[in-house]
């Protein structure tokens, strides 16, 4: 069934954006850098959450002040990332296909984000949310996803 | 003796060719001075959009230098510490390069940055600690600690292309003299 999508794949990195990037000396570099100040502004906005409920960094603050601050900057960072993660993929499409770190995160980051929009919000943003067991549960499987999600994406440069 | 010279001892180092030349360590403190940006310049960036007045504006600045800024000083420690390690793997090829020079500048001026906020801006954080937007000296101090260091990661990213490669000649004559390259006259 996977062998399927390879025609995908190719299509992907022969498409305008994908040769555009691909042929350009300085594109993929740049884009890349952009990729990473990406990954610092998520990291921060998911970390600076995260850390509250864990009990830590904001702690004076409510929950749902501090997640309600943060998320319109954990938006941006997704937008970052997205943006910029996008063309890198495209550039590099058939590659990605043969690398087990692509897959790994292309797995894990739709359940990333869908957790870090449902379950971690509504728990985060509840106004009488108090660090707890469950504040704790919340924030430890976010720190886990994300984390994945980094590491499989730093691990795609380097298993090519 | 030289800076050059002594890199290049350092360069022929057991420690460095092993360093260099290993199959996971190298990646492993790669990976780990990469990921541990999330923790330094994540937080850092949060200080920043407070010190701007573009984020958690009810908060008080303080709450950030006091309970955050321990995590991004932590985060920097790492960064420190698996950053001189990697260098010590290529340290010639960092020496001469291009971008890392740009790298070491911006850290400069990053370091200045933050020097002189908690010099003179931070000490008198209680006159503005609860204003939505805190006074110029501190919005002047967000601004310039947010493009330095992105000018640090960016540039650390490309420390990895060698497009003015020294052993790439030829080079221009400003690139040679920039990135310290020993060329042999013509």
């Amino acid at each position: 069934m996977i062998d399927s999508l390879l025609p995908w794949f190719e299509a992907i990195e022969n498409s305008g954006l994908g040769q555009t990037v691909r042929v350009s000396v300085w594109m993929f570099p740049v884009i890349e850098s952009l990729h990473l100040l990406g990954l610092c502004a998520l990291g921060g906005a998911v970390l600076t959450v995260d850390l509250r409920l864990l009990g830590a960094g904001l702690t004076r603050q409510p929950i749902a002040t501090v997640a309600t601050g943060v998320h319109p900057w954990l938006k941006a960072g997704v937008a970052m990332m997205i943006l910029t993660g996008v063309p890198l993929f495209m550039s590099e499409a058939v590659k990605c296909y043969n690398n087990p770190s692509f897959w790994l995160k292309m797995e894990i980051l739709p359940v990333a984000l869908l957790y870090a929009f449902t379950v971690r919000r509504r728990v985060a943003s509840n106004p009488a949310r108090e660090t707890s067991a469950v504040t704790r549960l919340t924030a430890v499987v976010s720190l886990l996803l994300w984390f994945t999600v980094a590491v499989a994406g730093r691990w795609i440069g380097f298993s090519s | 003796m030289t800076i050059l010279t002594a890199l290049e001892w350092l360069a022929g180092t057991r420690w460095s060719i092993d360093l260099h030349e290993s199959q996971y360590m190298w990646p492993f403190l790669e990976s780990v001075h990469v990921l541990c940006l999330t923790i330094f310049v994540g937080t850092a960036i949060m200080l920043d959009l407070r010190l701007l007045g573009v984020a958690m504006t009810r908060v008080p600045a303080s709450e950030f230098t006091r309970r955050l800024l321990p995590w991004t000083r932590g985060g920097f420690a790492v960064m420190v510490v698996t950053g001189g390690l990697l260098f010590t793997a290529t340290p010639v090829t960092y020496y001469q390069s291009l971008f890392f020079r740009i790298k070491v500048i911006m850290l400069i001026v990053a370091g200045l940055n933050v020097a002189i906020f908690h010099a003179r801006t931070q000490r008198r954080i209680s006159e503005w600690d609860l204003d939505p937007t805190p006074p110029r000296a501190a919005r002047v101090a967000a601004i310039v600690s947010l493009i330095a260091w992105s000018a640090v990661v960016v540039a650390g990213r490309l420390v990895a292309y060698n497009w003015f490669a020294c052993d790439l000649q030829p080079q221009s004559a400003f690139v040679n003299w920039a990135a310290g390259c020993v060329v042999p006259l013509p």
